[in-house]
């Protein structure tokens, strides 16, 4: 059984890597950040059925005795997510690889890959496996966007199909990372490094949150473990995204968005450590 | 009203019209005698599609003095020079330059501007030396050709090869955010370096301009060079359009008590009308107007006779398809929507070009024998009538249908077909997404793609450009330099033009 629970899919996207792709979010993810602007991708349903009377159009049911979606009666007016006590969408597919795969045969030949998020996609890694080397066999690229917070070293499978990972480092410090996603940071540490040295890594992404994060700390450290590989002329993009208040929880909603400035001096780090590709967003 | 007064009154409302400019109130001043002298005759019964608004002369008038469209042979002139205006072959960048832009202001067409100003990449990439120098001359020349040919339907092609000069070109463009001049890649994919065609795709969403034409097919669409003049008009170079004659496949529609009807009655007799009425005015413009017997162009062989055709151009396929689906009981059945409805437009259209290419005319040698089908993009006054095969404003499907569907289409338009895409401002940072869509487009038959940001000033209207800042300006009654802006503002009041779905990428 390697089915997925998948939250959405974008036919075309040209913000999840080079060119034009086809973007797979599957649900659920073992990170719990309080500044995630998507938190309903964070858990998986229980069937407690407290979004099916919301629901307006009749779109989300209970059928013996679980939640079921239907995504043709939708209106997207989330109402589901706001009743949902747990940060759960009930607006998923579950998805057969074979089932993703005609979806995106249907895409080409307009794109030239296919990049798969969450939630934590590494999660559901043998229908991310399945999907990737269906992938292949159409000629397509293959990416995928990770908390880190997985073993890549130990997945002898994975990578061969993967062409590269775009990783989040949110923090470097470990008790200030714990304190913000509710886990240890040690296997993103590792593999920022393991990924470099593969050449598997294909950007490497953080959130500035002023106040909140140490970010400097976060964004030198990160600097200091690639300027090798920039030295030596890998293509690692490092990509700094301001913080916005948007769709996440109680807790981050008045946190401010850090200034032109402060980015501009982040950016200047990762230039200075030898980055040939610093994108602020 | 008798023809004395109303030629009193359109001479004076032009004459008095602050929101035209000098040279906009002389062209407007010169086409009232085309209107009222007939110095050919329309063929029997042509007046009766006429005033049904089956068949349209658009404007062209009864005595016309030069083709419609001319594509002017560039490589001889940089080479030989001209002996009319007395000017010598150009040795350097400074000089080709001066020397075009003297030979472009004595370019006819419709408008009275050139409406092809040749590749000019390849034109003046053999005179760069330096340079700094040459891209302080080409933004200069740029300026000049937005500043003097006050009309968008002047067009440039660069590509399918990638070179300095076509860097250049690009680069300036970018920063200058002219209407003037259209542009186009000719792109092939398999010549086109990526990282060029990137940056064309970044020009185009920033100011609508180049579009992609699809070189591989294009480049056998005649004997010779073919050219992108006007809106995405495909031309032969050395030659050009006689003229232009439309037939309105949604009007036609509605001359019809059913599908059969419209396929064996209606569209031979509008197809039989439309070419005779072209075959009366080419014989006129060969044998009477001016043109040909004594223009230098036609003369010192930038021009030959038999490298021109004559365009049969073609509106409304979506209305006349869903018009009929209505007549044959199956209302709100639609192009674009449904197989069955697409189905019955590969119908009429392969009817539509049997009949058209049946139709022998000795005026058209280059282009087989026959009038050339073209995907006309509109007038400022049609109301509910789409460009030549689009899917209507507002009835949009999704963007990889459309572009499928734009691809099935496209083929039966051999003299041009295009479609325009709005798209969300984050598709600027990755401008190689757009590129995949048009390597995928091409791929699947599509001819013509052209884009813009949905933050862009200059907008591909229907397939000429226009600033949305000179449109508001018309709009408050204020003059503005660029002509065609008038038919801008008419088509976003008449055609809903801002109103296209815009993509989100």
């Amino acid at each position: 059984m390697i089915a997925a629970l998948v939250n959405r899919i974008l036919p075309f996207s040209s913000v999840d890597g080079p060119g034009n792709r086809t973007v797979f979010f599957l649900q659920g993810c073992n990170f719990n950040c309080g500044y995630c602007h998507n938190p309903e991708t964070i858990h998986v349903c229980n069937n407690c059925g407290a979004c099916v009377s919301a629901c307006p159009t009749g779109a989300i049911r209970l059928v013996e005795g679980k939640v079921t979606y239907q995504r043709s009666v939708c209106c997207a007016c989330d109402a589901c997510l706001r009743a949902c006590p747990r940060d759960a969408s009930p607006k998923v597919d579950v998805m057969q690889p074979e089932q993703a795969l005609g979806i995106l045969s249907g895409n080409l030949p307009f794109i030239r890959g296919i990049t798969v998020s969450g939630g934590e996609c590494t999660l559901q890694r043998d229908f991310v496996l399945a999907l990737f080397r269906g992938a292949k066999h159409m000629g397509l690229g293959t990416l995928l966007d990770s908390n880190g917070n997985y073993d890549f070293e130990q997945d002898e499978e994975l990578l061969p199909v993967c062409d590269g990972v775009m990783l989040d480092v949110k923090c470097a410090d470990p008790d200030a990372h714990r304190t913000l996603t509710g886990q240890s940071n040690e296997l993103v540490l590792k593999n920022l490094a393991f990924l470099a040295s593969v050449g598997k890594l294909e950007e490497v992404r953080t959130v500035v949150v002023p106040g909140v994060l140490p970010n400097e700390d976060t964004v030198r450290q990160v600097c200091a473990g690639l300027a090798p590989y920039w030295a030596a002329g890998a293509p690692i993009g490092y990509k700094l995204i301001r913080f916005r208040p948007l769709g996440v929880r109680e807790g981050f909603r008045s946190v401010p968005v850090p200034n032109d400035e402060s980015m501009e001096h982040l950016r200047g780090i990762a230039l200075q450590a030898g980055c040939a590709n610093v994108s602020i967003l | 009203m008798n023809i004395e007064q109303e030629i009193t009154q359109s001479t004076l409302r032009i004459v008095g019209d602050t929101s035209l400019t000098h040279e906009q109130a002389m062209m407007n001043l010169s086409k009232i005698p085309g209107q009222f002298v007939y110095g050919f005759l329309p063929p029997q019964g042509y007046g009766r599609l006429l005033n049904q608004g089956v068949l349209s002369d658009l404007g062209e008038g009864y005595a016309p003095i030069c083709p419609r469209y001319i594509l002017p042979d560039y490589d001889l002139f940089l080479k030989k020079g001209c002996s009319f205006l007395r000017i010598d072959p150009p040795k350097d960048l400074f000089e080709a330059i001066e020397a075009l832009k003297m030979f472009y202001r004595h370019i006819p067409s419709i408008t009275n501007f050139p409406v092809y100003l040749g590749r000019l990449d390849r034109m003046l990439e053999p005179f760069i030396r330096d340079e700094a120098e040459a891209r302080r001359l080409i933004r200069h020349f740029m300026i000049f050709l937005d500043r003097t040919i006050s009309d968008s339907y002047a067009h440039a092609n660069i590509g399918p090869e990638a070179t300095l000069a076509g860097e250049i070109i690009l680069d300036c463009d970018y920063e200058l955010q002219n209407a003037t001049p259209s542009i186009t890649l000719l792109y092939d994919p398999a010549i086109t370096p990526d990282a060029f065609a990137a940056r064309c795709a970044r020009n185009d969403l920033a100011c609508a301009k180049p579009s992609f034409a699809n070189d591989a097919v294009y480049k056998n669409a005649y004997a010779g060079e073919y050219g992108i003049a006007s809106c995405y008009n495909v031309l032969p170079v050395g030659g050009g359009a006689f003229t232009l004659a439309r037939l309105n496949l949604k009007a036609a529609a509605e001359q019809a008590q059913s599908t059969e009807d419209l396929l064996e009655r209606v569209l031979p007799e509008a197809v039989a009308l439309n070419c005779a009425f072209m075959d009366e005015k080419i014989k006129f413009l060969i044998e009477k107007s001016l043109f040909f017997r004594s223009n230098f162009l036609a003369q010192e062989g930038f021009l030959h006779l038999d490298r021109f055709t004559g365009m049969f151009g073609v509106v409304g396929l979506a209305e006349c398809v869903n018009h009929l689906e209505t007549l044959e009981g199956r209302a709100g059945v639609l192009y674009g929507h449904s197989g069955a409805a697409d189905s019955l437009a590969h119908r009429v259209m392969t009817r539509l070009t049997e009949l058209v290419h049946a139709y022998q005319s000795p005026y058209c040698a280059v282009s087989g024998g026959h009038y050339s089908l073209h995907a006309q993009v509109g007038l400022d006054i049609d109301i509910g009538v789409s460009s030549g095969a689009r899917i209507p404003i507002g009835d949009e499907i999704e963007l990889y249908a459309h572009l499928r569907h734009a691809g099935q289409f496209h083929p039966y338009f051999h003299s041009g077909v295009g479609d325009i895409f709005p798209f969300e401002v984050t598709a600027k940072r990755n401008p190689e997404s757009m590129v995949d869509l048009i390597k995928g487009a091409f791929s699947v038959g599509m001819r013509y793609f052209s884009a813009y940001a949905s933050d862009a000033d200059v907008i591909r209207i229907t397939g000429y450009l226009v600033k949305k800042s000179d449109i508001e300006k018309l709009a408050r009654g204020e003059a503005v330099q660029q002509d065609n802006v008038i038919w801008g503002l008419g088509e976003v009041q008449n055609s809903h033009i801002l109103d296209r779905k815009v993509r989100s990428l």
